[in-house]
């Protein structure tokens, strides 16, 4: 028993690295970089819903209603396993960074777009009445106060994108989870294993709680509570 | 300096404004009156295009626009029309996110193009002569109502329009703090700046107005001095109206 408890710890002290390292290889950077593109195609995709422009906001809805009604494990399986089959074939990490943006992209048009209504008709009107465009009065007056609004939506699902990150192992890519499976089966201890697994993810998605807090609070000092 | 004609604006099925015609000088002040409903917030709000009227003419300064069904102004013919207003709302609508003194650079920054330092002085001068340099630093929700309007009014003044336009400016004001809007728009009245009020106020426009104007249903009833219309007033609907107001 005592021998038992001994291997365990010593498989746990030892793939600790290793697992974390690939969640700061490929978790970390595959969160990040979808996280900000994933927030590009929303905020596109937000002005082409709002700009009342029939074909625009056709696309918008269409590409809406596809990406978040069907499941993102199957949006990642077409993407990787299914595109080939028509000639286009993408490594696994640029078919994860791919599926992720499109699936973040579709959620957060709809967290921007709420936000950006939800700031009242008078401030349009205070801007256009001082002179602004619809565009200046958009960048300065409008998306200042919907950004305020829209961060801790934001932060939510950042933060579920930070575990979502796991789905890409069964795509192939590297990363947190993946290194884990690998360790699991080579040592027969999956109990032990992802548990450090889910200990790992907790790590990271504390620290980015926290850093939420952090900026909601930067975002909200001016504003009366 | 400002010229109407045969204006119209209809809310789907809803005509709001039935044919306005009038006429304010350069360096005077109008105050339209009248009931709730009668169309005399969307008359104001026509005079920098934030209701687009249906049909009619306005001129303002440089220029002229006549409006008809289906006729779609540019751009930049609203832009260049509305430069020559500024505008206070009854909602004050400062932009929370910036302090006094942002909210009366923003536009001199953003749409004259003014240099910071420059925007800033000049923001400076406005906020003290509307009684407000000591709070320049403040965010909107630290200011009380007379106060947020006062920045209103400057933030309008700061872009040196030609005409000021006042959408009951003191409607969403507790009485005590009233007395300070109403003193700040006296004094520009009393300085010559072209001024178009919409207001309740009737002690203002007594005392303020070169013209008045009651408007009811979408026409114009009566218009003259504030002697004319609030002490020699022929007309049933205005007595009516003035009675009410002073009721209550």
């Amino acid at each position: 028993m005592d021998d038992r408890a001994q291997r365990v710890i010593d498989i746990l002290i030892h793939s600790f690295w290793p697992i974390l390292k690939a969640g700061l290889e490929f978790t970390i950077p595959l969160t990040l970089i979808t996280f900000v593109l994933g927030l590009i195609l929303g905020l596109l995709t937000a002005f082409a819903r709002l700009s009342g422009i029939k074909p625009l906001v056709g696309i918008a809805k269409f590409y809406v209603w596809i990406f978040r009604g069907t499941p993102l494990l199957v949006q990642l399986f077409i993407i990787f396993y299914g595109l080939p089959s028509v000639g286009l074939t993408l490594k696994p990490l640029p078919s994860a960074i791919i599926g992720f943006t499109l699936n973040m992209g579709a959620y957060n048009s709809e967290i921007l777009r709420a936000a950006i209504s939800s700031i009242g008709k008078g401030q349009w009107e205070a801007a256009f009445s001082i002179g602004m465009t619809k565009a200046q009065a958009m960048k300065r007056i409008i998306l200042p106060q919907a950004t305020r609004v829209s961060i801790p939506p934001l932060g939510n699902s950042f933060i579920s994108l930070v575990k979502d990150t796991s789905l890409a192992a069964t795509i192939t890519v590297s990363e947190l989870f993946q290194k884990g499976q690998q360790i699991a089966s080579a040592t027969y201890e999956p109990l032990w294993l992802y548990i450090e697994v889910a200990v790992i993810y907790l790590i990271f998605s504390t620290i980015l709680t926290y850093a939420q807090s952090k900026v909601e609070y930067r975002f909200e000092r001016h504003v009366e509570k | 300096m400002i010229n109407i004609s045969h204006l119209h604006k209809q809310f789907g099925d809803l005509e709001v404004l039935k044919g306005i015609d009038l006429n304010m000088e350069k360096g005077k002040t109008t105050v339209i009156i009248g009931p709730s409903g009668s169309g005399k917030t969307t008359l104001l709000r026509c005079l920098n295009l934030l209701e687009i009227p249906n049909q009619g003419e306005i001129s303002l300064g440089n220029y002229e626009l006549s409006f008809s069904p289906g006729k779609k102004l540019r751009p930049q013919e609203i832009s260049a029309f509305r430069k020559q207003t500024g505008m206070v709302f009854q909602g004050y609508h400062l932009f929370p996110h910036k302090t006094a003194l942002e909210n009366v650079m923003e536009g001199q920054i953003v749409v004259q193009k003014k240099s910071k330092q420059e925007a800033r002085e000049k923001a400076l001068d406005i906020l003290d002569k509307v009684g407000l340099k000591n709070r320049a630093d403040n965010y909107p929700h630290q200011l009380s109502g007379g106060q947020q309007q006062r920045v209103g009014i400057a933030r309008a003044l700061a872009m040196d329009p030609e005409v000021m336009l006042f959408d009951e400016p003191t409607s969403a004001l507790d009485p005590e703090l009233v007395g300070d809007v109403l003193k700040v728009m006296k004094d520009l009245s009393e300085e010559g700046m072209t001024m178009v009020v919409v207001t309740h106020e009737m002690r203002f426009a007594r005392d303020a107005a070169d013209q008045v104007i009651f408007i009811d249903d979408g026409v114009i009833v009566e218009k003259g001095t504030p002697e004319e219309v609030f002490e020699h007033t022929s007309h049933n609907r205005t007595r009516q109206f003035l009675n009410k107001i002073e009721e209550a």
